[in-house]
């Protein structure tokens, strides 16, 4: 069983934080097909967050095809994310640790840095929404 | 949809001052619904209203459709902890459980006695000296005992330390999730909210400024800032909330349900927190432009 945590200053919104941390475990192997998520009733006892977000949340795990909610049961994990390749992992590191050293180079100080990276984040994933 | 609370131009007048004025309000049910706003802005005269312990002045109030303390069935739907979460302090814990078991039809004794083991607390101890958080907790549990269908709170957790807060809501959530009971809650700690809450009520000097699920409030409102500029020039759909200018920079909070398409602005998201604010800043500056008005005729 995992147990989820939130972080109150990270702007994102609480379900999708728990949304997150599901894909996160599915992906360093810490959950698998047929394992239980906490009920709804043990995550707000320990988060003290509104019922509602856990269910949300584990809604949209089910749209995501990665968990079923069995009656009477609990929600389950039946679907599995592709793990991260650690060879790819390196590779993208890599070329990201060039491109920073040549922004350093040309001048450019961490805010900076973090205000081309948000930029070019928003500008990408905007057109995938599109 | 039924409505857990439903007020049409609700107002409390005491003596020549409105306390409440003009409310009009329609809380859907199975919500866990957040009443913020500054000390003295009607908050405890609206929950005493829907508990029946007020009569209103002017308008009507239903609380799950009935009229707040017509008669002992619409009592026992309705859950209330009044500011402070008072108890009898010479009497034991056990002593309070009994009477809630003698006043309320629908009390449930094992739920009741379950909750007060679960929170270590000794039932022959009496209530004059337990700590401020077991008094809240006793309070909650003797509202939630009595099996409502709504839950009413005011200011539970305000004279509370932040462990004893954050164990108080712990348990009222496990309770929403296991009884699915409706509660409305007042509070001017804004973060404890915004883990909590679904919907939110901001009311200040006795109106409500706004009113809205929580997911609905983070979507539409942003904080803009640009080059400056005069915010009457922004499109009909942007409604600010909150400007701030400096001789170079115009910074807005805004409500709109459309996309920001001017690319001048740089939008960021905003919390619970900052909306609360805009909107109490708003409702103080109405106030004050309101006042100053009525300086001028005089």
């Amino acid at each position: 069983m995992i147990e989820f945590q939130l972080d109150s200053t990270s702007g994102v919104a609480t379900y999708l934080q728990l949304v997150q941390q599901v894909h996160q475990a599915l992906q360093l192997g810490l959950l698998e097909p047929g394992d239980q998520l906490p009920t709804a009733q043990q995550v707000v006892g320990k988060l003290a967050i509104n019922p509602n977000t856990v269910l949300k949340a584990y809604r949209d795990l089910e749209r995501e095809g990665l968990a079923r909610a069995r009656p009477g049961q609990g929600t389950f994990i039946v679907g599995t994310l592709p793990r991260t390749d650690p060879a790819t992992q390196a590779r993208f590191l890599e070329s990201m640790a060039k491109w920073l050293r040549s922004a350093r180079a040309a001048g450019l100080g961490t805010d900076d840095i973090e205000a081309i990276y948000r930029t070019a984040v928003r500008n990408c994933f905007a057109e995938g929404v599109a | 949809m039924t409505a857990v609370m439903e007020t049409a131009g609700l107002g409390k007048q005491y003596g020549k001052r409105w306390a409440l004025h003009d409310c009009s309000l329609a809380i859907p049910e199975g919500k866990v619904v957040g009443l913020v706003g500054p000390n003295g802005a009607g908050k405890t005269t609206l929950l005493q209203l829907a508990a029946g312990l007020l009569t209103p002045t002017a308008g009507t109030i239903e609380v799950l459709g009935g009229h707040p303390g017509s008669g002992p069935e619409q009592l026992g739907r309705v859950g209330f902890v009044a500011q402070d979460t008072p108890a009898y302090s010479r009497m034991s814990v056990s002593q309070h459980l009994r009477m809630g078991a003698l006043l309320n039809s629908h009390w449930d004794d094992e739920l009741a006695f379950r909750r007060i083991e679960a929170l270590d607390i000794d039932p022959r101890q009496r209530a004059g000296s337990l700590s401020g958080g077991q008094r809240a907790q006793l309070a909650l549990t003797l509202a939630i005992a009595k099996r409502p269908e709504v839950l009413l709170l005011d200011e539970p957790v305000a004279s509370l330390d932040p462990l004893a807060r954050r164990e108080f809501l712990q348990v009222l959530m496990e309770v929403v999730a296991e009884h699915g009971v409706s509660v409305v809650l007042s509070s001017h700690l804004v973060a404890d909210l915004e883990r909590v809450c679904d919907y939110l009520v901001v009311l200040v000097a006795s109106h409500i400024q706004v009113a809205d699920d929580v997911a609905e409030l983070l979507a539409t409102h942003h904080r803009i800032s640009g080059p400056r500029r005069d915010s009457r020039s922004l499109p009909a759909d942007q409604h600010v909330i909150e400007e701030s200018h400096t001789d170079r920079q115009t910074t807005l909070l805004i409500r709109t349900e459309q996309p920001i398409l001017d690319p001048a602005w740089t939008t960021r998201p905003v919390t619970l927190e900052d909306i609360v604010l805009a909107y109490m800043g708003q409702a103080r500056d109405q106030e004050r432009a309101r006042k100053s008005g009525l300086g001028v005729l005089r």
